[in-house]
């Protein structure tokens, strides 16, 4: 792709730009040089904390997390810090799973230069006001990265609107294939940020100065710098396609049926002998229901679900601090997406008040 | 290949329920190793032929109709696997 010059080589790269210029469209970025795809919201995260990270935050620095992230955006960081000396730290949520703001900016300060911060919680589906958190980051003069993984497959994110620094999500959380995901990063900072991994595609010149015996090196161009060795091509047209398909649809009726969808369910669940964690305010999170069936672990409500052909998912859900902060061991996760139907959840239902018999 | 290897794919911590084990058991041979399973272990209670409480050695676990196991604080995998052997012998 790009570096050959026959057919088959540019029909790849037209589609593959082609899928760059959806996601750009779809998320509202300024520019598609923006747009990096990667494997998904985890190696996203790693990108920004190795090319930027290593070189921006020293002895003395903060990088402030919350305790409602997937470890996905708390390991790259602690792991980091373990090299270059600076502190982590994290900010509140309360007993129901909600982002404590007044924390999150108590802990802002001048040390702070980056918060690393989900948009929507991946176990309440607690969605988080960026807008607002990024003014204040912004005012402390910090970055900000967020974990879209489980928003922008839900929910509109405009990111000209937001003014995040850092978007990062994943295409097999919106209909798209596994392996392809995207990383969004102000052009600015890309542009100033080291690559990530080596290899082709993102090297422009690679040449021996013959006195010195020593490399001249040429970075590509964003976003090229960033995507080293052959690209997941088929990933990326997957994804455009995925995002085509739920564009069609909208993402305000994509959100308002999840809306829809979790109110129905929460007050069928009412009934039942479960145990439910998260707001009650529903329109403060999106179609996620974490919940615990009494004396069942989760895992054993998630094998009987599995026995009716319902997909749940058990466990801590990669977020194990939340858990922790929740007082609870691991929880069963329903969540709700475009697909799903009422029908779907009395069948969930039925299905909850036969194990309930157990 | 013994019993435990013939029928069992793998055994592997519950995510957040550490104490907790999950076997799966191989699925080619999942039907013969819950027979063999429920024709040895004590039956305490069952849930149309969905899931099945038993206890074997004062060791109780679930047997699920998926060909999942799980056993709840167990001491180790390889107690499992002890019992497990006899079970499918």
């Amino acid at each position: 792709m790009q570096r050959a010059v026959h057919t088959l080589s540019q029909e790849a790269t037209e589609l593959y730009q082609t899928a760059r210029e959806e996601v750009t469209r779809f998320v509202n970025a300024r520019d598609m040089a923006e747009i990096v795809f990667v494997r998904g919201t985890t190696e996203a995260i790693n990108l920004v904390a190795y090319s930027w990270g290593l070189r921006n935050l020293g002895k003395g620095d903060e990088v402030l997390v919350s305790l409602m992230e997937h470890h996905s955006n708390i390991l790259p960081w602690e792991i980091l810090s373990k090299i270059n000396g600076y502190s982590l730290r994290y900010a509140k949520v309360n007993d129901l799973g909600v982002l404590d703001v007044e924390d999150l900016a108590n802990k802002l300060s001048e040390k702070t230069k980056i918060v690393c911060l989900s948009h929507v919680s991946n176990v309440t589906g607690v969605i988080n006001d960026i807008k607002r958190i990024t003014r204040l980051v912004h005012e402390q003069g910090a970055l900000i990265l967020v974990d879209g993984a489980q928003s922008v497959p839900h929910i509109p994110v405009d990111l000209q609107d937001l003014d995040v620094d850092f978007l990062a999500f994943s295409g097999h959380k919106m209909l798209g294939p596994t392996g392809i995901g995207v990383l969004y990063a102000k052009k600015e900072l890309l542009e100033s940020m080291a690559p990530f991994q080596g290899g082709g595609e993102m090297v422009r010149e690679v040449k021996l100065d013959h006195p010195s015996r020593k490399l001249c090196i040429a970075w590509n161009e964003i976003p090229w710098k960033f995507e080293a060795g052959t690209p997941n091509i088929c990933g990326a047209i997957g994804l455009a396609e995925a995002i085509r398909y739920i564009s069609e649809i909208g993402m305000t009726e994509i959100a308002k049926h999840e809306l829809s969808l979790t109110e129905y369910a929460t007050k069928l669940m009412e009934d039942r002998k479960v145990q439910t964690y998260g707001p009650r305010d529903l329109s403060l999170r999106c179609g996620i229901i974490p919940f615990n069936v009494e004396g069942l672990s989760s895992h054993d409500v998630a094998l009987f679900f599995d026995n009716y052909g319902i997909m749940i998912r058990s466990g801590v859900h990669c977020a194990h601090p939340l858990h922790q902060t929740l007082n609870l061991q691991a929880s069963a996760r329903a969540s709700f997406y475009v697909y799903n139907t009422k029908e779907e959840i009395d069948r969930f239902v039925d299905v909850l008040k036969e194990i309930e018999r157990f | 290949m013994s019993p435990f290897e013939d029928y069992v794919e793998r055994i592997e911590g519950a995510c957040g329920e550490g104490t907790n084990l999950v076997v799966t058991l191989k699925p080619g041979k999942k039907d013969q190793a819950m027979a063999k399973i429920l024709r040895k272990a004590q039956l305490t209670k069952s849930f149309s032929g969905i899931v099945y409480q038993l206890c074997f050695k004062e060791v109780s676990f679930r047997l699920y109709s998926s060909g999942r196991l799980i056993f709840r604080d167990v001491g180790s995998k390889e107690e499992i696997r002890n019992v497990l052997t006899i079970l499918l012998l």
